[in-house]
């Protein structure tokens, strides 16, 4: 800025405390961006680390494969639990199913960040392109997530004989099939409660970062960014959708691994 | 919404081949690690071992989705701090939550 086109003049003499500073370089809506995914880190974190503490205040299921059968006294080992494909019935598949939901959100992640680099050069077509395929790995990670959900309420055909404390307080012994907030066949109560909050609250946020995404697809597509004379929107909802990303690296080891 | 001229009238620079080719490395990363975690799964014995194992690597990618993906890294010096600073605080958390749970755990079995 040329010192005649302002009343006040601004120097870099002035300093750091003589205003007119941007110390973080970044604009209004990048800066919101990274500070509410820092308070939804922590938020994931708080949810997280809570089911390692659970995890580890539990033994670990010592037996065979073949004889697994869910207990409160004992925490599932994840291959055991999820191990089911859609379509294939009766196949074991030691999380296949969620490796490929990992693959397909990893990727979508690295769509994202093509688009976001496009956007960097006011590539329209790329970035149209490219929230594309964004915009259908969010839906096909979404769909397969429905299906685990469906899978892991409605459990498997043998179910589990459990003794548990029902919801009026009651001491019963039946064989459990599937899995609700009370009881489930997989292991202790927390365990299902726990996989239904944080994969759920996960799944909250992949489902809003898809309307952003198509938000920010459909603006890309009819000329709104050009129009506006920069792309960062794309670069601030690619934040979000890596941020999902990012927490669920962390889910999957904690859930699906550990 | 109201578009009259669909024509860009912004400048299109040509892609940066090595960006590019930078992001796709750092995908075929992420892949890499995540197939090791998954092998290990199968092959290793459960324990505090392969669970700081795991945890590490999922740092170690969660490093690369936030520098290479979200540009973390390429953002000011004070801005990355205010990031990054504050989760030193989730460290301690993981620390003493496993000790508190292992207690559980020895009080219970």
């Amino acid at each position: 800025m040329s010192a005649h086109s302002t009343a006040i003049e601004v120097s870099s003499k002035r300093g750091v405390w003589g205003g007119g500073n941007e110390p973080l370089k970044a604009s209004y809506g990048k800066l919101m961006m990274w500070f509410f995914l820092l308070s939804d880190i922590f938020t994931f974190a708080a949810f997280l680390i809570s089911y390692l503490a659970i995890r580890v205040s539990y033994p670990t299921y010592a037996g065979a494969a073949e004889t697994f059968t869910g207990s409160n006294e004992y925490w599932p080992v994840p291959e055991l639990v999820f191990e089911a494909l859609p379509f294939l019935h009766g196949v074991h598949a030691p999380l296949i199913f969620v490796g490929l939901m990992t693959f397909i959100l990893i990727a979508s992640s690295v769509t994202m960040v093509l688009a976001v680099e496009a956007g960097h050069r006011n590539d329209r077509a790329d970035v149209v392109k490219w929230m594309l395929w964004t915009l259908l790995g969010g839906i096909t990670f979404l769909s397969c997530q429905a299906w685990e959900w469906s899978h892991f309420i409605h459990g498997t055909e043998g179910g589990s004989l459990l003794t548990y404390v029902n919801g009026l307080g009651q001491n019963v012994t039946e064989t459990v099939f599937g899995a609700n907030l009370m009881v489930n066949e997989y292991g202790p109560a927390a365990f299902a409660q726990l996989f239904f909050f944080i994969t759920g609250f996960h799944g909250f946020h992949v489902t809003i970062g898809v309307f952003l995404l198509f938000l920010c697809f459909y603006q890309a597509a009819v000329g709104v960014y050009d129009k506006r004379g920069h792309y960062e929107m794309v670069e601030k909802i690619g934040l979000y959708w890596h941020f999902v990303d990012l927490v669920w690296v962390f889910v999957f080891t904690l859930f699906y691994l550990i | 919404m109201e578009i009259q001229d669909t024509k860009s009238t912004l400048q299109v620079s040509p892609r940066n081949e090595e960006k590019i080719k930078k992001i796709w490395k750092t995908a075929l990363i992420l892949l890499a690690i995540t197939l090791a975690e998954f092998v290990m799964a199968f092959t290793m014995d459960r324990g505090i071992l392969l669970y700081s194992i795991f945890i590490a690597l999922t740092i170690w990618k969660a490093k690369y989705i936030m520098m290479e993906f979200m540009h973390l890294g390429d953002e000011a010096k004070p801005l990355f701090y205010s990031i990054i600073v504050p989760l030193i605080f989730l460290v301690w958390l993981v620390i003493t939550l496993i000790k508190e749970g292992s207690d559980i755990f020895m009080m219970r079995w």
